[in-house]
């Protein structure tokens, strides 16, 4: 079947502002959003750039926009959307490139909730225990890419330079609820604050957009609640 | 120009360079280079588990894993390797726990194990848990944790940063790298005492392939370049189970938990090459049955794919152990594992070659194992041997975590034995002569088709049964495309994240390493784990229980045989 993909392209060394282009491709309805970038890269227009790598949704690089929603471009296929297809990068994103964005403030927002085990007491000579249901607390948190679909798709994002986003909270609940870790106190007065968790108005944009179908606004949800009733 | 100065340089952000980063960081200057952001690696798409004998759920040990690793490389991985590899794996699992990794867990709240692929206890009598698991998503949760880790030790970053060069001196010690900064086209010299190689395989010399894009064996091809032998190339692992034309896995944990593979008969025709391990039979070995199966008829409507059945399995089981291939099967192939088999094909997989080492990582250059000076290499580009000629599952995710750390801690001790020695003249030269030629040429190829037909040769030619006749016409094909390849141009000629020009260098590495693959397959005229070779179908231990070295001179390629270490098990016929 032949589709119509329309591209926002914008080259940082030529253009002033971003602008669409056109491309018909034939593609099976099986092909990926991904694939269908492929043929466009590899046999039209070399300079069409984003990124990608695993081709399968599990390494997050390519989030975009796609008919207006945020995907990962390996994991939508041809045969869910229509004949025509609007391809563009992650809102609320500095645009290096096409559809490359700069995930530094991104992955800045990550590192400033502290994601990594904070755990005072020093582990014995075996793994420290924790039961499945103390496992499956923290479960769906886990599951997290660092995509940035959620951050990209949330409004407050798009106003707001000092939101530190849902991936971030996302981040820190697989933490703060982690019954191996004892950082919970330092992560929720981290979050604590206009930036953080208070400027969640859940909307939901976060949970609709996640490829994981990570349940990122009943994760936000957690934490308010743990800074409201001071308890996790 | 920009050079930068550091104790330590780790190229490739996965499993083995994390974990090197983390032994040094804070007690040496290190900076890890990555062609991808950390996370993105692809030690994040390993699924089915890590393996060690732990013993959490059934008695185990770590000499048992050491015979299954033994027997499930057809008796040329290195013993003293496997000893440390299984010795040392259960402190490596426990060290990633306390670093906060999230197994999944049994009702005592121990690290849950289960059944995989090869893994047996009490030297092949049946089936044991030794694959401790993070659902199907333990790559992930590696990825993630480690990444975790060296942010909390404040380790030095090059993000998005692509390998062009490794530099050695006038004696052939190693002293930095030469990386091209993707975001601005600047190229950087690390001026370093030690360089760790750690940046993966090269599935995407295949065409169906489990690999990520990212998967061109820029290490690899880099060090054969600068006269490093590459060691066993000709053995490449095809994961039985990937989805049908996708090849995106579909973990051997499937198996692990009870899944059968069916032929167009609904036979579990396992059972029949295999009566002990049946499905959970080695790699290799799966892939040649199934490989038969369609020979003979016996593949679905005809065709060259067989069906991975869990449909019997209970719902929770799928749910809490399953849950990433059960998404993978509904997304791309519109299959729902509950209900029906999973259409599934041998998929390239997993290089157990790549740049040869001894057990603490540094590389070594001749049969007598001489060190290269300085230069270690880690992970899957890396040939230790622990693979030997075929790797169980769930051993890729142990090799990272132990030889990464055995890499970064043998790096840090040594770290006063190490200089800062001169770089050569011009040592920018190579790397730039690389990008200038390819961004100057006005008329040529592009990428695109020679990469095509590079992987449909390859796939055809090369992969789970081989003979004479293809391998020669494969040889010739590859030569071919690299003649080809001596005149590609792009289209893209900007600075600013030059994707375009980045593939095609992709592209010259893989053809690399692709020419060592057949070399390798055509020279060694025997069959052994995953090289099966039709026109020499026995295990030849007379003249081929050795690792092969392979090197590119100015009088084409040449092989050498290395000795394989020896200790605890004798080679037998590898029956399952």
């Amino acid at each position: 079947m032949e589709v119509t993909l329309r591209i926002k392209r914008f080259n940082p060394e030529q253009d002033s502002k971003p602008h669409f282009e056109e491309f018909k491709v034939d593609v099976e309805p099986t092909d990926r959003v991904l694939d269908a970038l492929n043929m466009v890269k590899w046999h039209y227009d070399g300079t069409l750039t984003y990124r990608r790598s695993c081709a399968h949704g599990i390494c997050g690089s390519d989030a975009m926009r796609i008919n207006g929603r945020n995907r990962l471009a390996c994991k939508i296929l041809m045969k869910d959307l229509g004949s025509r297809i609007t391809i563009e990068p992650l809102i609320g994103f500095k645009i290096e490139k096409d559809l490359l964005v700069d995930m530094e403030k991104f992955f800045d927002s990550y590192k400033s909730i502290k994601p990594y085990l904070i755990a005072e007491d020093a582990p014995s000579s075996r793994e420290r225990r924790q039961s499945p249901e103390e496992r499956a607390r923290f479960d769906d948190t886990t599951n997290c890419i660092l995509c940035a679909a959620c951050t990209s798709a949330c409004p407050i994002t798009w106003t707001s330079d000092d939101f530190v986003g849902p991936a971030a909270i996302v981040n820190a609940h697989r933490f703060i609820f982690d019954s191996r870790d004892s950082g919970a106190g330092e992560r929720l007065r981290i979050l604590n604050t206009q930036s953080g968790v208070w400027r969640c108005r859940t909307i939901f944009n976060c949970t609709d957009a996640c490829p994981r179908d990570i349940k990122v606004t009943e994760a936000i949800e957690q934490v308010k609640r743990a800074l409201l009733t001071e308890q996790v | 120009m920009a050079y930068h100065r550091y104790d330590a340089v780790i190229v490739g952000a996965g499993g083995a360079g994390l974990m090197a980063a983390i032994q040094m960081a804070g007690h040496a200057n290190i900076a890890v280079v990555s062609k991808l952001y950390p996370p993105r690696s692809h030690t994040g798409a390993a699924q089915g588990g890590i393996s060690a004998a732990l013993g959490n759920t059934e008695e185990d040990n770590w000499e048992w894993h050491m015979f299954d690793t033994v027997k499930g490389g057809d008796y040329i991985v290195d013993q003293d390797a496997a000893e440390v590899l299984t010795r040392e794996a259960i402190d490596a699992v426990l060290e990633l726990e306390h670093m906060g990794l999230p197994f999944n867990r049994t009702p005592e709240g121990k690290i849950d194990q289960r059944r995989f692929g090869g893994h047996s206890r009490n030297f092949g009598e049946a089936p044991v848990r030794r694959a401790c698991y993070a659902a199907d998503r333990t790559g992930h949760m590696i990825i993630q944790t480690l990444y975790q880790q060296g942010i909390k030790h404040n380790v030095n970053f090059f993000d998005e940063y692509h390998l062009l060069d490794i530099l050695f001196t006038d004696d052939g010690a190693c002293c930095g790298v030469v990386i091209y900064e993707i975001k601005t086209g600047e190229i950087h010299t690390i001026h370093a005492k030690t360089v760790l190689i750690a940046s993966g395989g090269y599935g995407r010399v295949f065409k169906i392939t489990s690999n990520a894009l990212a998967g061109t064996g820029d290490g690899v091809a880099a060090a054969y370049r600068r006269g490093i032998p590459l060691m066993d190339m000709e053995f490449y692992q095809f994961h039985p189970t990937g989805l049908y034309k996708l090849g995106i896995l579909l973990s051997e944990a499937a198996r692990g938990e009870g899944g059968i593979l069916r032929n167009s008969e609904g036979e579990a025709f396992a059972e029949r090459y295999a009566p002990t391990m049946k499905d959970l039979a080695p790699r290799d070995m799966v892939s040649r049955f199934i490989y038969q199966e369609v020979k003979e008829g016996r593949g679905i409507d005809g065709k060259d794919y067989v069906l991975l059945d869990v449909s019997h399995l209970p719902d929770d089981v799928i749910d809490r152990k399953l849950p990433d291939i059960t998404d993978f099967a509904r997304i791309y192939l519109g299959v729902e594992p509950k209900k029906e088999g999973i259409p599934t094909q041998p998929t390239a997989h997993y290089a157990m070659g790549g740049i040869p080492t001894n057990i603490n990582g540094q590389v070594v250059h001749d049969p007598e194992a001489n060190v290269v000076p300085g230069f270690y290499s880690a992970g899957e580009a890396a040939c230790v041997s622990v693979h030997g000629a075929n790797r169980l599952g769930t051993n890729s995710l142990v090799d990272l975590v132990v030889f990464g750390r055995r890499a970064g801690r043998h790096m840090l001790n040594h770290m006063n034995e190490y200089d800062f020695l001169p770089l050569p003249n011009n040592h920018e030269d190579f790397a730039r002569s690389q990008v200038d030629a390819i961004l100057s040429r006005d008329s040529g190829e592009r990428a695109a088709n020679i990469r095509s037909e590079m992987q449909e040769l390859m796939m055809d030619k090369v992969s789970v049964v081989r003979n004479e006749t293809m391998l020669a016409e494969a040889r010739d094909g590859i030569a071919e495309l690299r003649n080809r390849y001596d005149s590609i141009i792009v289209q893209d000629h900007g600075s600013t994240y030059n994707t375009d020009l980045l593939e095609a260098l992709e592209l010259g590495a893989m053809l690399d390493c692709a020419e060592t693959i057949v070399f390798g397959a055509l020279t060694r005229q025997e069959s052994r784990g995953a090289h099966f070779r039709e026109d020499f179908e026995a295990r030849d231990d007379v003249n081929w229980l050795a690792h092969s070295l392979i090197y590119r001179t100015d009088k084409g390629l040449q092989l050498r045989k290395k000795p394989v270490s020896i200790t605890r098990f004798q080679p037998k016929e590898r029956k399952y």
